[in-house]
């Protein structure tokens, strides 16, 4: 086992699968001469050549509509949108295409497609670069979403949707390509589907995602020193499909349930868990579930605005402590 | 002042209405068998048109889009593309792919809205049907980006309309395919009308082929109702595009004689009189004209070819009409790789309803036979 950091793991996933199948490519803005805008590509312009590694014009839509076109023959793009703000500009072909010519050609033409996408609120971007479109994603059925917390999580997760046959989105994030984590020496490939505890926990179950599994990880170590109270945390690092299972067991645990999202709460991975244990654990639960999400608003510009709209490990810690006292 | 660049766009037409050779013919083009090979699809495909649309008027079929008057254009693409190229469809190119291996049942059963009608048995790797204006132009791009990187031998046409060229993916996909000198052709089929819209309404160029342009690749205009012109300019540019020369937009002139499909009217707002100018540019009027000045096709080989074509749609139809319904289930098996556990649930749930559904029916259906007996 190496440490190393998030973007180390990413280009060490992009290096391994390049050089072991000749179909995959790289596609997106800047990925070849600059490496990449947060290094994932870095050094694989040299080593595979602009064949393979594509600096693409400035057209989000451009890129993405060829990687699929180019996926329908076999050919496994990985795409990277700099930006998940900028996919807004390429969704009807993530949507409408990608997700759907499998289903409409009766299984004819598939999108082994990769689209790397980081997104989350970095510092002080504002509204239009601190979209968390993760849960746009998630709501379209035949992409499949992953999100990974850590350097091997971004390193199995990209190497074995490059292998995939489906189309598959990456959230990653922006502030945490320099997060640095273990990541095996020997190959490794992690499930699609599923989630993770990561910690745990008897007394309440906080679920996250990406970014916020580290909020949840830092407020149940307050919660332990200060309330002696024991929480399992849970890495939903499949959004789509979600391990519906994983919930189920989780809230069978500790009966009782948080969930910790960065974007707005509206339609979102915290609505869409809190179905989920409606569905399948409301019998378990000794307490109303909670989420703590962004606030509703698009990210404010100012710092101590941006601050006060995203959660965080005291307003986690707060939640618990609100549905204690409410149950 | 001076001039930094230049341009112009080439009309091309052999033909004129009557049938008239307007200049001396490509040397295929005087062959018998290859004018009467293309009349032959022609004529089958605007008899098909004429029985999908009445299947769609007689509630046997969902909404269509006919194909009428632009049938030229369909049979070129498909006689003049080699088998392993990517044919990437839009709607209107019903000859196209019934050259290139669609059956007219499949076609019957996409347009019948069922799915497995964009899945025809054919060994080729063409693109269904593309619904969302233009967004096929991107992944025609994206075909022959994986053919030269292949160093494959390969081109991919992509099918498009007039209005098509209004949309950002139309551009983008130009821009890419002269950027990245792809094997790829464009074909516009310019047939004036975009549902109610006007082709001047769409675009003030003077053409549309002059969009290639300033995408830095070649544009050319051709009577997209003369067949001969159709299949020589679209020669030329695939092979053009299949020896690494890059890529081509013709624009070929044409009219929808036809409603945009079966779901419009455009006498709402197109007059009968524009409808009657186009009538004699009629493509297949116009070839078989030619065919009988230049080939002596007569009236015997026009009915026996007709009385052909006619039982081969009969056939087809009924094919069409008797096939069995998909099962219920099908809805979940193409939409990953492999089924996510989540979704096994819900297949099994649904099967089980299924099932138990047929299971009432047989119990109706005896007891019908039951009263029946009585009777």
């Amino acid at each position: 086992m190496a440490e190393m950091m998030y973007w180390q793991a990413v280009q060490r996933a992009h290096d391994e699968e390049l050089e072991r199948d000749a179909n995959v490519i790289i596609l997106g803005e800047d990925v070849g001469l600059v490496g990449g805008t947060y290094k994932a590509t870095s050094g694989l312009l040299d080593k595979y050549g602009a064949e393979r590694v594509i600096d693409t014009p400035i057209s989000e839509n451009s890129f993405t509509g060829l990687g699929i076109g180019a996926a329908f023959m076999g050919v496994r793009p990985i795409i990277e949108i700099m930006s998940v703000n900028f996919a807004w500009l390429a969704m009807d072909q993530i949507m409408n295409n990608a997700a759907k010519v499998h289903y409409m050609s009766g299984g004819q033409l598939r999108v082994p497609a990769v689209f790397r996408i980081p997104g989350g609120t970095a510092h002080q971007l504002g509204a239009q670069h601190s979209a968390r479109m993760e849960k746009v994603f998630m709501g379209v059925a035949g992409l499949r979403v992953v999100t990974p917390s850590t350097p091997k999580q971004a390193y199995g997760l990209l190497k074995s949707a490059v292998r995939s046959d489906d189309p598959v989105v990456i959230h990653e994030h922006e502030n945490m390509y320099q997060f640095k984590g273990e990541v095996p020496d020997e190959e490794y490939l992690h499930p699609l589907e599923g989630s993770e505890v990561v910690r745990e926990g008897t007394d309440v179950t906080l679920f996250g995602y990406n970014l916020s599994v580290h909020w949840c990880l830092q407020a149940a170590d307050i919660l332990s020193e200060e309330q002696r109270i024991e929480a399992q945390v849970v890495d939903l690092y499949s959004l789509s499909p979600l391990d519906r299972e994983g919930i189920h067991k989780a809230v069978a645990n500790t009966h009782n349930a948080v969930i910790v999202e960065e974007a707005e709460p509206v339609c979102g991975v915290g609505a869409e868990v809190m179905a989920i244990i409606n569905e399948e654990a409301f019998f378990e639960l000794d307490s109303a579930p909670i989420r703590v999400s962004a606030a509703n608003v698009p990210m404010p510009f100012a710092r101590n605005l941006e601050l006060a709209a995203l959660p965080d490990a005291k307003k986690i810690v707060a939640a618990v402590m609100a549905q204690r006292a409410a149950r | 002042m001076s001039r930094v660049a230049a341009f112009e766009i080439e009309y091309v037409q052999y033909m004129d209405e009557s049938g008239q050779a307007l200049a001396d013919l490509p040397n295929w083009a005087t062959e018998v068998e290859s004018l009467e090979h293309a009349y032959k699809w022609m004529l089958l495909t605007r008899l098909f048109d004429a029985k999908a649309v009445a299947l769609q008027r007689t509630g046997q079929m969902g909404t269509y889009a006919s194909c009428l008057g632009q049938e030229a254009i369909g049979a070129a693409i498909g006689l003049a593309m080699h088998p392993n190229d990517v044919f990437v469809p839009s709607y209107r190119e019903t000859g196209a792919q019934l050259i290139r291996g669609s059956r007219m049942r499949d076609i019957l059963m996409f347009w019948g809205g069922d799915e497995r009608g964009s899945n025809p048995p054919i060994a080729n790797q063409d693109f269904p049907v593309a619904i969302p204006i233009a967004s096929q132009c991107l992944h025609a791009v994206g075909v022959a980006t994986a053919f030269k990187y292949r160093k494959q031998n390969r081109i991919a046409l992509c099918a498009i309309g007039d209005g098509a060229t209004s949309q950002g993916d139309f551009y983008e996909a130009i821009n890419l395919a002269g950027v990245w000198k792809l094997p790829v052709v464009f074909l516009v089929s310019n047939n004036q009308w975009a549902i109610s819209v006007p082709r001047a309404a769409q675009s003030a160029s003077q053409t549309l082929a002059q969009k290639a342009i300033a995408a830095g690749i070649d544009g050319v205009q051709v009577d997209g109702n003369d067949y001969i012109a159709m299949r020589d300019t679209l020669d030329q540019a695939i092979e053009k595009a299949r020896s690494g020369n890059g890529a081509t937009i013709i624009e070929a002139l044409t009219y929808r004689l036809s409603d945009h499909t079966t779901a419009d009217d455009a006498s709402r707002y197109r007059s009968a009189e524009e409808v009657e100018v186009y009538k004699q540019k009629d493509p297949l009027l116009r070839l078989e004209r030619h065919m009988r000045v230049a080939m002596g096709w007569d009236e015997g080989k026009q009915q026996s070819l007709k009385e052909q074509c006619q039982q081969q749609i009969e056939e087809e139809i009924q094919a069409y009409l008797t096939a069995e319904a998909a099962p219920p289930t099908e809805m979940f098996d193409y939409l990953y790789e492999s089924l996510p556990k989540v979704y096994l649930k819900q297949r099994q749930q649904l099967f089980d309803e299924w099932q138990q559904h047929l299971g009432a029916r047989e119990e109706t259906v005896d007891t019908d036979v039951k009263e029946s007996d009585h009777v």
